[in-house]
């Protein structure tokens, strides 16, 4: 375990190197002079003086990013230029908040798309495949924000059930968090659930013609015992795994969503620096991002070596 | 004797003749939802070419007096909140909205099969090397890394569609290095390499024909998600910038006039999940023609 642990972690550690640097690199696209860029309408020279003494704009690239990269390891992300804030601490205080739309987008995803998968691999070739995977591909090619802003016009506009924007804190009130956080959650979670579902359903279609499923079915067990005893319980490994990398898509997802729905997180975060050219607060949400779906590929590979005997003896 | 001295039915002449290429344009001809994809694909590419001679109003063209009026014959898809007609713009959205699907993804093969080519190829320390470079890339989600570069490079359609580009480029250098791999060992380019050609040729002449339709397959499914990824850009303001019309950006306005007037955000969001339907059947279709092991 340690071993696959380390070794597992040799490769990781030169990814989140790479990446960094592709991040840091991503300011280097900015047409003209950064300082320039940066010092905002009145072009003050020493202002831009200034902003080049801060930044290290006077130094060469590597330098410059040794010098951004030594911050982020002790903690140091930079400056949000708008809010005059620590780039680390605002990330930490907008996190809880998608991670909360993350975490109940797939339990969404997963109470959709697993037993979806099942019936679609049980009934395979029959209507019930079908209809899942006409349900799947609706998943797959619904733009979570035009989903989001029909919800908004069902549900809030027409029906008047559910808030149309906003964010409560659950500490303050829960009952009116999950209120607000139910249609972001769905819209989020659609598309992870047709991904899911293809996952099971590809997983179940391969354990339903194994041999120890034929040899359960041959002994008179129910064919709900063999689903559920023998072959969920096969599947989910993939699935469980698989599920941990769409984490990534859920990121992604979650900038859209928090758009839509006005949710003050991480995706909300980076839109509104992406528009005040706030590029201390973008590279620091999309180190994270990429670091968070690294270690997320590192824990599924773990959980998988962990639930696989065929892995651990080898 | 008798069963070992009865000749084997003798294939028709069809199936003697057809070639490999034939064979998954049959396949993929009986696929049905393929070919609705495929129809539907024309149908927006024709609307785009054609948007001058199909739509009826100028896409940018205001009108004071028919600001947010619900659909009616004369607007079919009714019109914006200064009168511009929906149906004129949802018209003209396609070009930038399948521009960029075609654009972009031309510019992730463009870039990403050669490179992949190489790593598949070469081996060794460039492979080693592209792959990190690679996995680094694939950790940022790609939808974050086409909004981070189209917030560096700044909020117009053609930066979106290099964005988008790039960002879709390590999905071509994997799968391309993947298929050089397998399809190298096989016994023909063996042949080749033993025959003494050059590294150069057997990669163009022996391996790029054989993994071309994953190729094919993959750029067809990407284009889906290249559609998504330029609406979504639009809708946040970093793609197509108004007055011109972007279905993506469409949606951002519609947004703000819901209640008022929801037939702006009905139509351009259709258009995108038509759009983007179209290419993934067609893409599902195309990969089992191409492959039939994944039909199951």
């Amino acid at each position: 375990m340690l071993r696959f642990f380390l070794k597992r972690l040799t490769t990781i550690i030169p990814t989140v190197i790479l990446a960094s640097m592709i991040i840091f690199a991503l300011q280097q696209l900015l047409p003209g002079d950064p300082a320039i860029a940066i010092s905002g309408e009145e072009k003050d020279p020493e202002v831009i003086a200034f902003i080049r003494e801060k930044y290290h704009l006077n130094d060469p690239l590597p330098v410059r990013y040794a010098y951004w990269i030594g911050g982020v390891l002790q903690g140091d992300m930079g400056e949000s230029i708008r809010l005059q804030q620590p780039v680390a601490q605002l990330i930490v205080s907008k996190f809880p908040v998608t991670l909360q739309l993350a975490v109940m987008a797939m339990a969404i995803a997963l109470l959709i798309g697993v037993p979806l998968g099942v019936l679609s691999a049980v009934y395979n070739g029959k209507a019930m495949d079908y209809a899942a995977n006409i349900l799947a591909l609706w998943g797959l090619s619904t733009p979570n924000f035009w989903l989001g802003i029909m919800l908004i016009l069902l549900f809030s506009v027409q029906l008047g059930w559910l808030p149309a924007s906003g964010y409560v804190p659950p500490t303050e009130n829960l009952w009116e968090n999950l209120r607000a956080m139910i249609l972001p959650a769905f819209v989020l979670g659609n598309s992870i659930a047709a991904v899911m579902m293809r996952h099971t359903r590809a997983a179940m279609l391969q354990v339903l013609s194994s041999d120890y499923v034929r040899t359960a079915r041959a002994k008179g067990l129910s064919p709900r015992a063999v689903i559920i005893r023998h072959c969920l319980r096969n599947a989910s490994v993939p699935v469980i795994t698989l599920g941990a990398l769409e984490f990534g898509a859920l990121l992604s997802g979650a900038l859209l969503t928090e758009q839509v729905f006005s949710i003050p997180g991480f995706g909300k975060l980076m839109v509104d620096a992406v528009f005040n050219r706030d590029y201390a607060v973008v590279q620091g949400v999309v180190l994270c991002t990429a670091t968070t779906y690294i270690l997320l590929n590192l824990l599924a590979d773990l959980a998988y070596f962990l639930v696989n005997p065929k892995l651990r003896r080898s | 004797m008798s069963v070992l001295s009865t000749p084997a039915p003798a294939p028709s002449a069809a199936a003697r003749e057809r070639s490999p290429f034939e064979e998954a344009l049959r396949r993929l001809v009986r696929r049905r939802g393929a070919m609705i994809g495929l129809a539907v694909v024309v149908f927006f590419i024709a609307i785009a070419v054609f948007a001058p001679y199909v739509a009826p109003y100028d896409p940018t063209a205001t009108s004071w007096l028919a600001v947010r009026k619900p659909p009616t014959w004369e607007h079919p898809f009714g019109t914006d909140e200064v009168g511009r007609d929906v149906l004129s713009r949802v018209i003209y959205g396609a070009r930038a909205s399948l521009s960029a699907g075609l654009v972009s993804v031309a510019l992730a093969v463009a870039i990403g099969l050669p490179l992949g080519m190489i790593a598949g190829y070469a081996g060794g320390f460039i492979e080693a090397a592209l792959m990190r470079l690679t996995d680094a890339m694939l950790a940022i989600p790609f939808l974050i890394l086409a909004i981070a570069l189209a917030a560096f490079l700044g909020p117009t359609l053609t930066n979106a569609m290099i964005a988008i580009g790039l960002s879709a480029t390590t999905i071509f250098i994997r799968l391309t290095r993947a298929q050089v791999q397998s399809v190298k060992v096989e016994e023909y380019v063996e042949a080749a390499r033993a025959a003494g050609a050059t590294p150069l040729r057997i990669v163009l002449r022996h391996i790029l024909p054989n993994i071309l339709p994953a190729i094919l397959v993959q750029a067809t499914l990407t284009i889906a998600a290249a559609i998504i990824a330029e609406a979504s850009l639009s809708f946040l303001g970093l793609g197509q910038q108004p007055p011109d019309p972007s279905w993506g950006s469409m949606l951002n306005t519609a947004k703000n006039f819901l209640s008022q007037a929801p037939w702006m955000a009905i139509w351009p969001g259709l258009s995108i999940f038509l759009a983007v339907l179209s290419f993934n059947l067609l893409g599902d279709g195309l990969r089992d023609a191409l492959d039939p092991r994944h039909r199951n």
